[in-house]
């Protein structure tokens, strides 16, 4: 009874959106709730008709693949370092990474958009992959880390006898097994990547790179009497998230609850 | 567990004892720097990135901090902590702690139980129990600026859902203003953030839930216990660890608050519901003064530093003992 409530009110706002997204602004005001009396498409077609939209959608999924790419492959040295090897340093060199963790991004945006500005980042999507990709190793090499201990010691020696070099076991050995643990790290990047908005906002003064959240925004400024358009826009937006939830839920939930209570 | 890159116990052809010369000596000195070499280079790119886009940066705020700065050029003219003084008595600033306060507060008493409830519910075997797991987590994986925009609309003045819905049961005079309003305005926001991430922290409390043995929560069944006896003695003290992770992330997560109230209100109606992310992006963003931009961003930075030290030294202290050494840090 009480989750038929709850789940109510979660439903609610997305219902609501998606099926203003069928009316007319006009429509929207004598009848709210309802169901559309007649279906108009035109909100979203219009919308999936320009080039706008799918700029957008482009851009985030370009952005989102190169921060995950990038993060997951200089985590996976690192964490294989902090997991394998017994070095001097490792334990400071690992809380440095850990601290990262407590910084909320926030507080190094000013600097780092300066910084960006110096190096001629600004309006690159590079402005925006490089320091996602940065924000995001505390976790990832937490994660990796954890998962690399895991793995047998008896199989490095077998591969450090059959010749391997460190390098080698790595690439061979440790990255083929390790591939639901790189698949969750992923997921994690990409869904972290697709809904940042603070440094898009920042980096990128004019809309050749904009993303879905800074379009979104912009689109609810441009038409802001024009709800229905708005919500039409709005939900096509969250698709394409949705969507890689219902695929990827098991990863998303294990990367999060792994990094939670290991980090 | 053990690693057998170590220097000097690696068991092959080519570690025959060496006879004990300063020839062999010199030769596994070598060798252990070597193998210190390989070890830092796999750190090497993490490093690189790191410390170039998270950690100079931080620093640097600390640095201009204690400057006048307009953002060009390198700051020039010190001022001590002027800025900081003017900063704790910026009436906005005070606003933002406090405002910052109340999230907090809210979240670890409204927010954070009703998803322990959530999870708990959510835990016994129901019909239809997966769909709703999936449905009350969704919203998490949403943009912010996305959410934003979304309750914008549904919260819209008069003729939102919320009012139509407000009037549908007859309550047509509560409603009205909702983000318009300064003394409505962060209820509102708050609403919005307990939908999109109360679902995170249930299935954070669900993970714990169900790591519990059910031998436990069947013996205190045996013994007698009721369901509330149950929960408050077996479930809660078994479930602290996640509790203690799920509140600390709440925590940080009000600290850098901004993506939401920057879509939805910009930190109006005049700044009652700025945040401190807000007013460090007005003043160095819009206003061109990074100097004191970035006493606010050195400020939260403290706050979350303080705010982690003496957690970790109070509350995680349990949860962590061994974690730099053991990944068994987390109570299991």
């Amino acid at each position: 009874m009480i989750l038929v409530l709850v789940g109510a009110v979660m439903v609610l706002p997305l219902a609501y959106a998606v099926l203003s997204g069928f009316k007319s602004t006009d429509e929207l005001s004598t009848n709210p709730f309802g169901l559309p009396e007649h279906w108009l498409t035109g909100n979203y077609t219009q919308i999936l008709g320009s080039g706008d939209f799918w700029k957008l959608l482009g851009n985030s999924t370009l952005i989102a693949v190169a921060t995950t790419v990038l993060v997951v492959a200089v985590s996976a040295l690192a964490a294989f370092s902090f997991a394998r090897f017994a070095f001097r340093g490792r334990e400071v060199l690992f809380t440095v990474f850990t601290t990262g963790l407590m910084f909320p991004f926030a507080v190094a945006a000013l600097p780092l958009f300066l910084l960006l500005r110096s190096l001629g980042l600004l309006d690159n999507p590079l402005g925006v992959i490089l320091p996602q990709a940065a924000f995001g190793l505390p976790m990832t090499i937490i994660i990796l880390r954890g998962f690399f201990r895991q793995i047998p010691g008896e199989l490095e020696e077998a591969a450090t006898l059959d010749g391997c070099s460190p390098f080698g076991f790595f690439w061979r050995v440790l990255l083929p097994m390790a591939r639901p643990a790189l698949g969750t790290v992923s997921v994690l990047a990409v869904v972290t990547s697709w809904n940042n908005f603070f440094l898009p906002l920042l980096v990128f003064t004019d809309n050749t790179w904009w993303t879905l959240p800074i379009g979104v925004q912009q689109f609810q400024g441009q038409y802001s009497a024009e709800y229905a358009r708005v919500f039409a826009y709005l939900v096509l937006a969250m698709v394409p998230a949705l969507a890689f939830y219902s695929v990827a839920e098991r990863q998303l939930i294990g990367g999060l609850t792994a990094g939670a209570t290991k980090g | 567990m053990t690693s057998t890159f170590l220097p000097d116990k690696r068991s092959g052809p080519d570690v025959a004892l060496p006879p004990p010369t300063a020839d062999a000596a010199r030769g596994r000195a070598r060798r252990r720097r070597l193998h210190w070499l390989t070890a830092v280079g796999f750190q090497l790119p993490a490093l690189v990135l790191f410390i170039v886009l998270v950690l100079l940066p931080i620093l640097f705020a600390l640095y201009a901090a204690f400057f006048r700065w307009g953002g060009f050029g390198m700051p020039s003219d010190y001022t001590g902590t002027d800025n900081f003084t003017r900063l704790f008595q910026d009436p906005v600033f005070l606003g933002d702690l406090w405002r910052c306060l109340v999230l907090v507060g809210l979240s670890l008493a409204l927010q954070l139980p009703f998803a322990l409830a959530m999870g708990v519910l959510l835990n016994q075997r129901l019909r239809g129990r997966a769909a709703y797991r999936m449905l009350f987590f969704a919203p998490y994986v949403l943009s912010e600026a996305i959410t934003g925009v979304l309750f914008s609309m549904v919260f819209a003045p008069d003729d939102g859902l919320a009012d139509h819905i407000l009037g549908g049961i007859g309550l047509g005079g509560v409603g009205g203003e909702w983000f318009a309003d300064p003394s409505s305005v962060m209820a509102t926001l708050f609403l919005v953030m307990t939908w999109k991430y109360f679902g995170f922290h249930m299935m954070l409390y669900l993970a714990g839930l169900q790591s519990i043995p059910a031998e436990l929560t069947e013996a205190a069944l045996i013994d007698g216990a009721g369901p509330w006896q149950r929960f408050r003695n077996v479930t809660l003290p078994l479930l602290a660890p996640t509790l203690r992770i799920s509140v600390f992330l709440s925590v940080i997560g009000s600290i850098q608050l901004f993506d939401l109230v920057w879509v939805v209100t910009q930190g109006g109606p005049d700044h009652h519901s700025e945040t401190m992310a807000v007013t460090m992006f007005q003043y160095g963003f819009k206003r061109y003064q990074v100097g004191y931009a970035s006493a606010i961003s050195v400020v939260m930075f403290g706050i979350c530093l303080v705010f982690a030290l003496t957690y970790q030294r109070f509350v995680l202290r349990r949860d962590l003992e061994g974690a730099t050494t053991t990944m068994r840090g987390d109570g299991t």
